[in-house]
């Protein structure tokens, strides 16, 4: 799935001056537990977090994850943009919950992380 | 760039610093890329430094992060100060955890570390003494063939 459809699916922002807009998602990981990004997720996921510290961007750079979703319009702090562009990690925030969010993205053709 | 020779470098790991968290693991991460090394062995030895990292983060007072990288496989040796595992069989365990709350706030603790630390490594070693600290060491073989499982 392109990155277009997920910000439109979600009916998010964009806060990060990088966009990973020819990035193909393939599969979805919704966590706010960091060991679970690194145990469940795959390449090529995008991350649905209510985490907005530093160490969500840190993970999902770690596990090659190159779009994280904020839920509940939760902004995080600069320092963390400022991690998401300094690793090329494009930031959405998006106003519905964790719930709903992975119910809009279920909807629009998008998978769980196989385990 | 290819590997002709062991590469190999250390990190001193700060206990409780999360600002800096994870900046050891995505150095090394680096320069994996930077050497070569298949995609799918980099994330699984970031991964696996991640968690060893992020554990002498969160338990202990200090460690350091040693790696050594040779044209056959990645060598990962976490070695800490800290309090020790009294039941390390216990601590395998996924879900077992002894983080305190400040640090499940911050997404970590969950009880995933060590078993991640093992399924992203074909060779795994966990020594710990109670009162003098723990020893992780982890490779990764560069060669598929040579791969566990």
């Amino acid at each position: 799935m392109r990155l277009e459809k997920i910000i439109q699916s979600l009916d998010a922002v964009v806060i990060t001056k990088f966009m990973a807009d020819s990035e193909e998602i393939d599969w979805a990981c919704a966590t706010d537990l960091m060991s679970e990004v690194l145990y469940y997720s795959r390449d090529s996921s995008v991350l649905i977090t209510g985490l907005t510290k530093q160490q969500a961007i840190r993970t999902a750079d770690i596990a090659d994850i190159r779009v994280v979703v904020f839920t509940r319009g939760k902004e995080p702090d600069t320092s963390t943009v400022e991690l998401a562009n300094d690793k090329k990690v494009t930031l959405l925030i998006t106003p519905y919950s964790m719930f709903t969010a992975c119910g809009r993205l279920y909807e629009a053709g998008l998978r769980c992380c196989p385990e | 760039m290819g590997i002709k020779e062991t590469i190999e470098g250390s990190f001193h790991i700060i206990g409780g610093d999360f600002s800096r968290a994870g900046e050891a693991s995505t150095e090394i991460k680096t320069l994996l890329q930077s050497l070569g090394i298949s995609k799918e062995i980099v994330r699984r030895a970031a991964i696996a430094t991640f968690e060893a990292e992020m554990n002498i983060i969160i338990y202990t007072p200090a460690g350091i992060l040693r790696y050594e990288i040779t044209p056959e496989r990645i060598r990962i040796i976490a070695e800490d100060m800290g309090p020790g595992i009294e039941d390390i069989e216990l601590a395998m365990q996924e879900g077992y955890s002894t983080a305190p709350e400040w640090v499940r706030e911050l997404g970590w603790g969950s009880g995933m570390g060590l078993p991640n630390m093992k399924k992203n490594s074909d060779e795994f070693r966990i020594d710990s003494v109670v009162g003098e600290g723990t020893t992780v060491e982890m490779i990764i073989y560069l060669d598929k063939s040579e791969n566990k499982n």
